[in-house]
């Protein structure tokens, strides 16, 4: 023991005399050993490659896939590259998460806001439905909404039946497809009423610069909206008919054809997020308008505002900036969580490339690369996105 | 009259305030009364298969036949007993924890994070002193749940502490690697870590190694568990005032020294809460072992409810398997919780 | 005189605390009235209920000869006479420091952008900050933004001017700053209810001081009698606290 400490003594004294050492000395340890387990862990998978007789290389991505996906935003068959799987997995990836983000946003701010009514029942039930959904794992809600909910769904030739035009069966949910005539002339009428109601937002902002006169910009907005479109519409002589889904019988096997389907894994996934995924957004959304002084709103009555005008300039302005960050950010998670896909076999990147395109080719380390390294990009240029946004938004301080 | 004015104040007062209470008593009325004939007075709760469910309700029947499976999966039935015990003694020094003074409190405390976990292991594999070798293959249910997650968390966290420190090093090199180890785990979903594990660790070790999958796995959630843990911590030593590292450094204490004395005991304090959030969402993530073929409860449902004799039964598993996540998720949340406003109100 | 704040037996409750016990307190045009008493007194809850932050629960306030009660188009009103100067400033942070003094004159008396700017300049030049006007109140420091908040309520061209504890959150230097902004508005003519421990202050500019124990009015005096005969034991405490 005294052999020892008298060493770490003269340990210690080599070093405070020698400063740079301690600067450069474990740097060049980590670089050493960083060095030492890499090059360890590629000569073993170089010999085991060889061994197996596997190419490494990203050349594969141009082979025939040649197999199928079920669902696919883009044309796809099986002739089709593997390059292009990897699109079409990373399209659907993206349509899940963007139809999860939505209706995640929704709900979440409706049950944020529930959650401080001053209703004691609405904002128990608020708070219910977020400790029921946030505390029950991701992957065993998806389950639950595929197996047990979904499949119990008739089939095909027994559709449920909603309105008239919606039907639900095991195989999926079809709607009607929307068929339009002159379908540019309403380009056209959105594009403009989009453009007056920003020119009409600019003048009746200036008006009320120059004047002191308010002009209810919600209303005439939404009027402005109705009666330019009506008008293209009218003018465009724009029509709609509707493509009804049609159950055929083919060699006694009933189906829908006709309408527009929605593939029951994309239902159960994307239901799953957008549950999940609100009761981390109503939590933001408390946070944020909690997050408000109080003094904030006392002040802004003390000069006059009324309780609308305190919401609309003081609390919401406020509110947005602390509940915008943390919500991003859930966003990010939600398209991670999206992965889970793979579960119930959601044709997304996971599934697709990961899965049927790694089993086929055998190329582990090229594939799982890929995948990791989209995710890595998505993640990387959200943060840098909320970065921006912090710095452009955030107080500035003295 | 009191609860006439606390019904006025709190359901009734003002017109939308009402239309919601009734809104959501409609909600209540129609939705209630089904979910509990379905969940208990339909339901069957005894008997030995699927044919004695005669009701209209829930066949509780399913999870009483394989709530064995669901506990400790395909572990053999003669060796349950060593996985009760390991778990006995567990839960005991955590009671025990509560009620004894601050010295016995140290010993319990380095008996369950450096003693325990070698004995539990020794209990669940065996292999050794005549204690029959049980295989990783069959371990699962819920018994695999709490294995995994406590142990990736004893794990990550020693990893997650070092990582802290270096993301806030002033040595370049150790800062770098520290922010891209843990910008790289915490930007990609957990499930392509588990598919890296399951097939690229395999292809990085020498050919003839074999890997137990059960390692691999805890392994990959380790890694992608530091990063998180990793800056959960940073938090904690960020909100240190900079006077306790001056003071530190004017007693003549050294990078470790002062770490180790005098920033991490208060920044581990600061941190609980938090690390115990990450171990919730570690919990909750526990069930995407699947991929890679490892059964823990949520697995093991999933392989019951296609049992032949069983079909039909997924909703009675998945409802009682969320029962039982939410039972230990929402426990540890509020724990969390609690723990947090006594630091609030400590500071 | 005719009074322009006048409080006939009012009582407040935080629940079952009694924070107002028959309050009854006439302010005449162009009174300046100092307000001071140990914390928990509620001397600022009885501020607050002149401009109805802090609803009252039993007697009468009448504001420049609008009664308060429950009817929200007088309490708007009532607000944009009476300005309001906080202990934490409570400036907007989100919004420049003009931005935040045209923002009422543009939203409630309906001014242009212009007028209200000029309106904002003209108080800004008066608290002496014109030159901090860019920027937003976390870059200024307490006694700027407190002089700001003075502006910002001034901008509202009010009657009546309430202070809650205006200069007790700020740094001793920057004390004084704040204070010759009260004095030089003081001397302006303006109606000012202040609730402070600045008795420095208070002999200078106050006409009566009231002092506030235990929700009540213990003692209510022109400042000179005040300061050189108080009658209530409590008084004499406070002052021999306050004054050493």
């Amino acid at each position: 023991m005294k052999i020892l400490s008298k060493t770490l003594n003269k340990i210690n004294i080599f070093l405070e005399n020698n400063p740079k050492i301690t600067i450069y000395f474990p740097q060049f340890l980590i670089i050493l050993v960083l060095t030492i387990i890499i090059s360890y862990f590629s000569l073993n998978a170089s010999t085991n490659m060889a061994a197996r007789g596997i190419e490494t290389g990203f050349a594969f991505l141009k082979n025939k896939a040649s197999f199928d996906i079920q669902f696919s935003l883009i044309e796809f068959d099986s002739n089709d590259s593997y390059a292009r799987a990897y699109l079409v997995g990373l399209l659907n990836t993206l349509l899940v998460s963007g139809i999860g983000i939505f209706f995640a946003t929704v709900i979440g701010f409706f049950v944020g806001i529930i959650r401080l009514s001053t209703n004691i029942l609405a904002s128990k039930v608020a708070e219910a439905y977020i400790e029921i959904f946030r505390n029950i794992p991701l992957l065993l809600q998806i389950f639950f909404w595929y197996f047990a909910v979904l499949r119990l769904l008739p089939s095909s030739e027994n559709s449920l039946i909603l309105f008239d035009f919606v039907f639900a069966n095991i195989k999926g949910i079809y709607v009607p497809r929307f068929v339009w005539t002159n379908f540019n002339f309403l380009t056209y009428g959105l594009v403009v009423s989009i453009l007056a109601i920003y020119i009409f937002r600019f003048y009746s902002k200036k008006k009320q610069d120059l004047t002191g006169v308010q002009v209810p910009t919600f209303t005439t907005s939404l009027i402005i909206f109705v009666v330019i479109n009506l008008l293209f519409i009218i003018i465009g002589n724009v029509g709609l008919s509707l493509t009804y889904p049609v159950l055929e019988t083919n060699r006694g096997i009933h189906n829908y054809s006709g309408g527009v389907s929605v593939i029951p894994e994309l239902i159960a996934l994307a239901f799953s997020l957008s549950l999940y995924t609100s009761t981390f957004i109503a939590e933001c959304v408390r946070a944020g308008i909690l997050g408000i002084d109080k003094g904030q709103k006392e002040a802004a009555a003390s000069i006059g505002l009324s309780k609308s005008q305190i919401l609309k300039l003081i609390v919401i302005p406020q509110a947005l900036r602390i509940i915008i960050p943390p919500v991003t950010n859930q966003y990010l998670n939600l398209t991670k969580n999206s992965s889970l896909a793979a579960a119930i076999a959601y044709p997304d990147i996971v599934l697709v490339f990961a899965g049927t395109a790694l089993m086929q080719t055998g190329k582990a380390i090229e594939i799982v690369s890929i995948t990791m390294l989209t995710y890595l990009t998505l993640s990387i240029s959200i943060s840098l996105f909320m970065n921006w946004y912090n710095k452009k938004n955030s107080l500035t301080e003295r | 009259m009191n609860l006439v004015n606390w019904t006025r104040k709190n359901l009734f007062s003002n017109w939308h305030d009402t239309l919601l209470t009734f809104i959501i008593l409609f909600l209540f009325y129609i939705s209630i009364p089904p979910l509990l004939s379905w969940m208990f007075f339909d339901a069957t709760f005894f008997g030995t298969s699927k044919k004695d469910c005669s009701g209209t309700g829930a066949c509780w029947v399913f999870i009483q036949v394989w709530l064995k499976r669901f506990t400790y999966g395909m572990y053999p039935n003669d060796q349950i007993w060593r996985i009760d015990l390991a778990f006995i003694i567990f839960f005991f020094v955590i009671g025990a924890y509560f009620f004894v003074n601050t010295k016995i409190k140290k010993i319990l405390f380095i008996f369950l994070t450096i003693i325990f976990p070698f004995l539990a292991i020794f209990l669940f594999h065996g292999g050794l002193f005549g204690l029959e070798e049980v295989e990783t293959r069959v371990w699962g249910g819920l018994f695999l749940t709490l294995f995994i997650s406590v142990f990736s968390i004893i794990f990550c966290f020693p990893i997650g502490v070092l990582l802290a420190m270096g993301r806030r090093s002033k040595l370049p090199v150790i800062r770098y690697f520290s922010i891209g180890f843990i910008e790289l785990w915490r930007g990609v979903p957990l499930i392509t870590v588990l598919f890296m594990a399951a097939v690229m660790f395999p292809v990085f070790l020498p050919s003839g190694t074999n890997l137990d999958k059960l390692v691999r796995v805890i392994i990959a959630i380790t890694l992608f568990e530091s990063a998180y843990i990793a800056e959960v911590i940073r938090g904690g030593l960020q909100a240190i005032p900079k006077g306790q590292y001056d003071a530190a450094n004017s007693l003549g204490m050294g990078y470790w020294k002062s770490h180790i004395l005098i920033i991490l005991p208060q920044a581990l304090k600061i941190v609980i809460p938090g690390v115990a959030n990450t171990f919730i969402a570690l919990f909750k993530d526990t069930p995407l072992i699947l991929v890679v073929g490892l059964m823990e409860l949520l697995g093991m449902v999933n392989m019951a409810k296609t049992n032949p004799a069983w079909l039909g039964l997924a909703t009675e598993g998945y409802v009682f398997a969320a029962i039982v996540y939410f039972i230990f998720c929402f426990a540890m949340s509020r724990y969390s919780l609690r723990l947090e406003k006594q630091l609030k109100t400590s500071n | 005189m005719q009074s322009i704040i006048e409080l006939k037996n009012v009582n407040k409750w935080f629940g079952e605390f009694q924070v107002l016990k028959d309050i009854n307190l006439q302010v005449s045009q162009k009174e300046k009235i100092v307000i001071c008493g140990p914390s928990g007194s509620g001397k600022s809850t009885l501020i607050r209920c002149i401009n109805r932050l802090e609803e009252h629960q039993k007697g009468d306030i009448i504001v420049d000869g609008i009664t308060l009660d429950a009817n929200t188009k007088n309490i708007e009103k009532i607000r944009s006479e009476v300005g309001m100067v906080f202990q934490q400033f409570n400036l907007f942070p989100h919004l420049t420091i003009l931005d935040n003094c045209t923002l009422a004159p543009i939203w409630v008396k309906k001014k242009t952008k212009k007028e209200a700017e000029e309106i904002a300049t003209k108080y800004l030049e008066k608290v002496q900050i014109i030159d901090q006007a860019k920027k937003f109140p976390g870059q200024l420091s307490g006694g700027q933004q407190q002089r700001a908040a003075i502006a910002r309520a001034l901008c509202m061209e009010p009657n009546i001017m309430l202070f809650d504890e205006p200069t007790s959150a700020l740094d001793p230097e920057m004390i004084k700053e704040v204070l010759d902004v009260m004095v030089d508005l003081a001397n302006g003519g303006m109606t000012m209810c202040v609730v402070t421990h600045e008795m420095g202050f208070a002999k200078e500019v106050a006409d009566r001081v009231i002092f506030m124990d235990e929700g009540k009015i213990v003692e209510e005096k022109p400042t000179q009698q005040f300061f050189n005969n108080p009658e209530n034991e409590r008084t004499k405490l406070f002052l021999s606290q306050i004054l050493n």
